[in-house]
């Protein structure tokens, strides 16, 4: 072999080995971002089951809701609250309660219908979400919620969490920590239950924990009667 | 002396009356500014009150916007003669009102950047969708139908244009009331009369601004009002005003009756402190009985009173629309019946509400839009109904 081909053997090695470290971080950074591209299937249903027996001295998982989505925990008027707990007495029998409140990821939901540009969506698998590109923050959502979970972003937000987008006069609610149900993981207000009371799972399938607890324990979703189908139900109220 | 002429006088009126209308105008853009600067921090508007003093402004605009076109449509649709020649001038108020609503409503959006999302996605279910087609749908046949009036070879066009505007308006406004009777959980909207309501609203909104304007250019052109078609055009505001009036009270005489409507109508009429106070002084007082005395009484129903009268039932059109959007929003959800309720987020909670300077900096830009527009307008162009009718001496 001529000192040429040596010498043009050896460029080809170089320049293929810092093409591949050129390229592959990137190729990493490509999939970490775009995480696990097959689309969500109708065939789940994401919902929830609140026991609300021991939600009377605890707030935690809104706590740990504001901790994940990077919200302030600020309570003026103006501030973004995506869970909240509300306490109850029932007018007639003065029985007292108290439930996490949020997003109720309905079925046929109000939001998804007057949203005039479609930013208000459900997913297949049945998360309700607003598409932060599409929102123009017109708050017809707010107004349609029965369950006044949506907040409107009043300020320009700083230090957000990357997984979780929002922006400045946008409306937003509740994801059901969609970044990390997506990655197989529970969402934060469940993990956070000291109690585990807040039971997370496909409501679609006839052998996950919640729908076999549903089928054996009374539960309710909140304004039943308007007939939204909740993916969130309630146990104790 | 020349200078002192009436028609010198007159000319710098008129661009006085421009630069006036165009400071507000430029001070409701001021207000977007800073409401696009800094969010919606800076207005009263929060997470209870979603909707507040600019939603009252482009509402009242658009609803008239609608309703200015009574006038035309019968002169063109029902071939009343008298009518005819006020079409036009009906036609070019409608046009201003529209624009000066569109702009507080676009403006006051979270993201106004964003108004190009908005016309190119459309939610076939969203009657806000809806209403952007019937919103560039008015502007369009209003602005042909127009044309057909003024330009003489375009005249046989007149009735088929007029017969669509009639149409679109119609529906225009039964979609502007859908806004509200399609929230189906909130107790103050959620009513098939809404759509209703509001037709017969922008009939008695349309005809008092359609006085103002109409008053203000006799007015200006020194010409007095033919008495006899003052006195149809008033007692046809009366009768609307009572038709208005009327759909009001069947509105809250059916939550009356329904048990679980009648504590939010407590608050609404008797204890929500500015809302009830704004309801019977301003609506029905000012903007209704007043007018109606004004209108009817037999020593009264002189143009001035007529004017007096119109002005009223504009303040009491504000007056309702408060009560209805943001009176309405302050009463707290019902999302636990039959549940006392307290939360951080100010669950079973009265909404508190304090408009901002902002709001009204926009709300009276959006309405200084809509007067540029129609001095500009009857400026240029020949809006005088044609009829003879007698000099001022």
């Amino acid at each position: 072999m001529s000192d040429t081909d040596e010498q043009r053997r050896q460029f080809l090695k170089t320049s293929v080995g810092a093409a591949a470290v050129a390229i592959a971080p990137g190729m990493l950074m490509f999939d970490m971002a775009h995480g696990d591209t097959e689309p969500v299937s109708s065939k789940v249903r994401w919902g929830m089951l609140i026991d609300t027996a021991n939600c009377a001295d605890c707030d935690k998982c809104v706590k740990a809701c504001n901790k994940e989505n990077g919200l302030s925990g600020g309570l003026s008027p103006t501030d973004s609250q995506w869970m909240r707990k509300v306490e109850l007495k029932d007018m007639r029998t003065g029985r007292q309660l108290a439930l996490p409140m949020m997003c109720q990821h309905c079925a046929e939901p109000p939001c998804v219908d007057v949203c005039p540009t479609g930013a208000s969506f459900k997913r297949a698998d049945g998360i309700v979400l607003v598409d932060k590109h599409l929102c123009i923050g017109c708050r017809y959502c707010m107004m349609a919620c029965p369950y006044k979970a949506r907040s409107f972003v009043h300020e320009p937000l700083h230090d957000q969490k990357p997984d979780v987008p929002r922006g400045k006069g946008t409306v937003e609610s509740c994801t059901m920590c969609v970044q990390r149900v997506d990655k197989g993981k529970i969402p934060a207000c469940a993990e956070a239950c000291p109690n585990k009371s807040i039971l997370f799972g496909n409501l679609n399938d006839p052998d996950s924990e919640v729908s076999r607890k549903i089928r054996t324990v009374a539960s309710t979703q909140v304004r039943a009667d308007l007939g939204l189908d909740t993916g969130i139900r309630y146990q104790g109220l | 002396m020349a200078n002192h002429s009436p028609q010198r006088f007159k000319t710098r009126l008129y661009y006085a009356l421009l630069a006036a209308g165009g400071l507000v105008a430029m001070m409701g853009l001021y207000a977007a500014h800073m409401m696009e600067k800094y969010g919606h921090i800076i207005t009263g508007m929060n997470n209870q009150i979603v909707w507040g003093m600019p939603h009252v402004f482009a509402i009242f605009m658009i609803v008239t916007a609608s309703g200015v076109l009574n006038i035309a449509s019968i002169g063109s649709v029902f071939g009343k003669a008298v009518y005819k020649g006020r079409a036009p001038l009906a036609g070019m108020l409608s046009i201003a009102l529209l624009a000066g609503g569109l702009a507080v409503l676009m403006l006051d959006l979270g993201r106004p950047d964003r108004i190009i999302v908005a016309a190119t996605h459309f939610n076939l279910t969203s009657v806000f969708a809806w209403n952007i087609v019937l919103y560039s749908g008015l502007f369009t046949f209003v602005a042909i139908y127009t044309w057909t009036l003024l330009e003489r070879r375009m005249n046989r066009w007149i009735k088929p244009a007029g017969l669509v505007v009639f149409a679109w308006r119609i529906i225009l406004t039964t979609g502007t009331g859908l806004i509200f009777a399609f929230l189906v959980a909130r107790q103050a909207y959620a009513s098939a009369i809404l759509p209703p309501m509001f037709l017969i609203m922008s009939f008695t909104w349309g005809l008092a601004v359609f006085h103002v304007v109409q008053s203000a250019m006799y007015t200006w052109n020194n010409r007095i009002q033919d008495p006899v078609i003052l006195k149809r055009m008033k007692n046809l505001l009366g009768i609307f005003v009572l038709g208005t009036l009327y759909m009001v009270a069947v509105y809250h005489l059916s939550n009356l009756y329904f048990a679980k409507q009648t504590a939010f109508e407590h608050f609404i009429l008797l204890s929500g402190g500015i809302y009830p106070w704004l309801f019977w002084s301003g609506y029905v007082v000012l903007g209704s009985l007043l007018p109606l005395l004004l209108i009817y009484h037999p020593s009264l129903g002189k143009p001035k009173f007529v004017v007096l009268a119109s002005l009223m039932v504009i303040v009491g059109s504000f007056s309702l629309l408060y009560v209805f959007i943001i009176g309405g929003q302050a009463f707290p959800l019902d999302i636990f019946p039959g549940y006392e309720v307290t939360s951080t987020f100010w669950d079973g909670q009265i909404g508190q509400y304090q408009p901002s300077l902002y709001e009204f900096l926009l709300g009276f830009g959006g309405l200084a839009i809509a007067f540029l527009i129609t001095t500009i307008g009857v400026h240029a162009l020949n809006f005088m109904p044609p009829e003879q009718t007698p000099q001022r001496v």
